[in-house]
Parts: C-alpha cells; sequence; structure tokens
C-alpha cells in the first residue's frame, strides 16, 4: 500500500489526513507535505495517523522535522493515533514526550498549549 | 543455513518487499503473530538503514536478509557492505562523517530496533556489517499431534 495524504483546514489548524504506510520509500511524500504547509505559512498542523498502516524511524524522522519546522515560526504540531502498535513507536523512541498525542481531531483541534 | 535468502537493490522501494517477505516466512515459522508486526518493523528498519549505507557509500552492491528458520527460534540477518568505523570508535563520535540528519536517523532506526528486539547482535567491520535478529517460535500444532 502507497501513502495518502490529504488536507483540511479547521478555524487557524490545518489537518493533514495521512494513510498507508509512511516508510523509507514513502516519508519524503510527506515531508515535502509537511515543508510545504509550513512554507505557504500554515504554523499549526494536526497529523491524523488513525488511517496509517505502518510507521518507522523514518516517517518519525519526518515529523520531528515538521515539528522544528513550525516550532520555528511560533506554531505546533499535534498527533492524532489510538493505535497501539503505532503508539509503541513513539514510545520506544521516548517521542510520547515531544508530540502531544490526541485520540481525535476535534480534541487535537481544540487543544491549546 | 538459510531458509530463505533475499538480496535486493540498495533502493528505498524495495524495504517494503524485504517487510513482507520476512514477516511471511516468520509466520511460517511458527513467530507468534502478535510479534510479526515487531518482526515486519524491525526487518523494515534494519533494511532501510542499510540502503541508507550503501547510498552513503555509493555501493552498488544489494543488501542480503536471511531469513533462518531453526529449532524453536527464527532468525534474521540483514547484511550491509558498507565499511564502518570499528564500533569503539564509533563511541567516542569518531564516525564517517555523515551528515548529522543521516547519523540521527541512523540512531533512530538502531533505537527502534533494540526497543523492540530482546536478542540483537549488531556487528560492523571493514567489509560491512549486519544486525542479526531472534525471535522464539512455537512449533506448529500438528507436530504435537
Amino acid at each position: 500500500m502507497d501513502l495518502s495524504l490529504s488536507t483540511e483546514t479547521m478555524g487557524d489548524r490545518t489537518i493533514v489526513r495521512v494513510g498507508g504506510e509512511i516508510d523509507v520509500y514513502t516519508a519524503p511524500k510527506l515531508r515535502e507535505q509537511l515543508v510545504e504547509l509550513v512554507n505557504d505559512g500554515s504554523f499549526h498542523l494536526v497529523v491524523d495517523m488513525e488511517g496509517v498502516d505502518f510507521l518507522d524511524s523514518t516517517g518519525l524522522g519526518v515529523l520531528v522535522g515538521g515539528l522544528k519546522r513550525v516550532r520555528a515560526h511560533e506554531g505546533s504540531l499535534r498527533l492524532v493515533c489510538n493505535q497501539e502498535r503505532i503508539l509503541k513507536i513513539f514510545r520506544i523512541t521516548g517521542l510520547t514526550k515531544v508530540f502531544p498525542i490526541h485520540t481525535s481531531v476535534e480534541e487535537a483541534v481544540a487543544a491549546t498549549d | 543455513m538459510a531458509t530463505v535468502e533475499l538480496r535486493f537493490s540498495a533502493l528505498p522501494e524495495h524495504v517494503r518487499t524485504a517487510r513482507l517477505v520476512a514477516a511471511a516466512v516468520a509466520r511460517r515459522a511458527g513467530v507468534d503473530e502478535a510479534v510479526l508486526d515487531e518482526v515486519r518493523l524491525a526487518v523494515g528498519e534494519a533494511c532501510s538503514r542499510a540502503v541508507g549505507l550503501h547510498k552513503i557509500g555509493g555501493i552498488s552492491a544489494p543488501v542480503k536478509v536471511l531469513l533462518i528458520e531453526e529449532d524453536k527460534q527464527f532468525s534474521i540477518e540483514v547484511g550491509d557492505e558498507a565499511p564502518h568505523a570499528v564500533p569503539g570508535e564509533r563511541a567516542n563520535g569518531a564516525g564517517p562523517g555523515d551528515p548529522d540528519s543521516e547519523a540521527e536517523e541512523d540512531e533512530m532506526g538502531l533505537a527502534v530496533i533494540s526497543g523492540l528486539v530482546d536478542d540483537v547482535e549488531v556487528s560492523a567491520g571493514e567489509h560491512g556489517g549486519s544486525i542479526k535478529m531472534t525471535w522464539p517460535t512455537t512449533p506448529p500444532p500438528t507436530i504435537l499431534v
């Protein structure tokens, strides 16, 4: 399965819905999408990972890169994920402390720092 | 002797194939269904790392994956042909001069592997390196009859 990406704006937040597999082959597409959004002035991103079947460290690297980019503009990058096998990768790498992880897009959109 | 041996050109698009093959062989070997996700992720990390090392080193040789079914255990060995600094030197920060991002990704991949797999052996030498990961297996029910 390839990677699918779509975006939607909710107020000042931009939702990036990701589906499929994020790995060493597909991660560059996600990187391009995040870079493009930041370049276009979207600094508050919510990455919805509910449709993600597979995530590896390359994907984590892209998300960390996205976080660095939005933070440079005092923005935010929140994740939506309820899948245990995906959450486990964030826990193993200690990234649960770096990313705010929400159970729904609504919760992520409503959240403030 | 390896049960299945896979060689692929060091390109990102082939890593998924390696994951699928590894998971299929692991399932057949009797690796617990609950662990197959970890097998898939760990072999993907090891292969991504090997592909990255070949790319950085401009190495045209393929990445090699050995899937080894043994008595009560299943091992995956991912071999690269990239010349590595000896582990002691790497630990002291005298790496081969990779860009920071590549080194970070390499470390994150290894962190995921060591977090997922209890039995991991990482070896590296002048002529290449390998990551060998081992999981226990349970014999299929038919053997118990």
